[in-house]
């Protein structure tokens, strides 16, 4: 009996369109929110994270519409953010049919955020999102779609955020985000170390190998991506079965398992 | 409540706005009479840990008391909350998992448990200790992972929960 390591696609929307970003710079349509939701709800997933990146006053209302479209495909749990300032903006997400609410700009600019965020909906649905980038042996936060520099410390900043609520840790490397250069195993260990919450992995997943050593060298226990899955270079089922030959435990939809009724 | 053939009591959240809801909405009482009166009753998650009689996440309250037993924390050396899926193990026949595959994975996110040790257990998971995730007594029946949440082995078991109650009404 054993926790498994879970695979998460992940749907960048933006005015309803899933989008494919480089770098956080430049966006390509990769295709219908409700439409991948109900193919990686399918092809099992272990849950579905959706980030709205048009992050405006007016996108917001098309984003919850889109979260009520992909809840509706789900059996799975899903994670919605982007933007999100306060408790009233997350109970909105919530309502929509997301289980948990991501916070990443706004808990840095008021860290109370969290804790209100947590008290309010407890922390099983409160996911800290945290962008950084290495600076010499450390990792630094950035903030507002990774363009802008915190002066903070990683460790201390999930730290913190852990002590106020936060979850889970959504932990990106914008030095691999869009690179295709694999997660960052180094930070992922380092901050999986760090806190006594489960921390998914982002940014660089470009095979199978990596999402192997994210969980085993990276300690990660759920890691996340978009462009291969969305592109469909890569199965999730391939995956899992490739994960399953390399020793790391992972959930096989029921009509794969043994003693099928 | 009165009129109700089958109760679900969801559940995320903290213990004791749980029971403070029930309260304000002066469905406590009847809660009690239609457990009593033997209406089915699921409760998923939190809605579980209500129907003990106290928890440690809310040391002052009062919960259901359906069940005499504690809940607890998750101890810490493991990661809390116990987020993500995991499997369950059998220790009594069990109608709710009936037609489920041994190694199933169910969606797990909490981190207070009720202990393994409940009489009404009837599968147990492990995380840092061993928990009741299935609890099925005369028309109480509890889970602590969400099976709304658990794929098709989810859906099977809410399917289970619809099917060992019998009252008129229900679409086949």
């Amino acid at each position: 009996m054993t926790l498994a390591r879970r695979i998460i696609p992940c749907l960048d929307v933006d005015a309803g369109r899933v989008v494919k970003g480089i770098e956080f710079e430049g966006l390509r349509d990769m295709g219908d929110p409700a439409e991948l939701a109900a193919r990686y709800n399918r092809e099992g997933a272990d849950e579905l994270v959706m980030l709205d990146i048009s992050a405006s006053h007016q996108g917001r209302s098309t984003f919850l519409d889109t979260i009520r479209r992909v809840a509706e495909q789900l059996n799975l749990p899903l994670t919605a953010g982007g933007g999100i300032r306060t408790m009233e903006e997350g109970r909105a997400v919530l309502r929509a049919g997301a289980d948990k609410v991501t916070v990443n700009t706004a808990a840095v600019e008021r860290p109370e955020l969290i804790s209100e965020l947590a008290q309010q909906f407890g922390s099983q649905a409160v996911v800290l999102s945290v962008d950084v980038k290495r600076k010499g042996n450390s990792w630094e936060p950035y903030v507002r779609g990774g363009r802008e520099a915190t002066g903070m410390d990683a460790a201390a900043w999930v730290t913190e955020a852990v002590q106020r609520g936060a979850g889970e840790i959504l932990l990106t490397s914008i030095d691999r985000d869009g690179t295709c250069s694999g997660f960052d195993c180094e930070l992922t260990a380092r901050i999986a170390a760090t806190v006594s919450v489960p921390v998914i992995a982002s940014g660089g997943a470009n095979g199978f190998q990596d999402f192997l050593e994210v969980f085993t060298r990276g300690c990660a226990d759920a890691a996340l991506a978009a462009s291969i899955f969305h592109n469909a270079t890569h199965s999730i089922p391939d995956l899992k079965q490739f994960l399953a030959e390399g020793g790391v435990p992972v959930r096989r939809p029921m009509s794969s398992s043994k003693g099928t009724p | 409540m009165d009129a109700a053939r089958v109760i679900v009591l969801p559940g995320v959240g903290h213990f004791s706005a749980f029971v403070a809801g029930l309260r304000e909405r002066k469905l406590t009482g009847a809660l009690r009479d239609a457990s009593r009166a033997g209406v089915p009753i699921l409760g998923i998650c939190l809605g579980l840990q209500v129907m003990f009689s106290r928890s440690e996440e809310a040391p002052g309250e009062t919960g259901m008391g359906f069940f005499t037993e504690e809940v607890r924390a998750l101890p810490t050396n493991v990661k809390s909350p116990h987020i993500g899926w995991n499997q369950v193990r059998r220790t009594r026949e069990s109608r709710l998992l009936r037609g489920v595959p041994e190694d199933a994975y169910f969606y797990f996110a909490h981190s207070f448990a009720a202990p393994a040790e409940t009489q009404a257990t009837v599968a147990a998971c492990d995380h840092g200790l061993a928990f009741a995730a299935v609890i099925e007594a005369g028309n109480l029946r509890a889970v602590q992972f969400h099976p709304e949440k658990s794929g098709d082995v989810g859906a099977l078991v809410l399917r289970n929960f619809l099917n060992s109650v019998e009252f008129p009404g229900l679409p086949q």
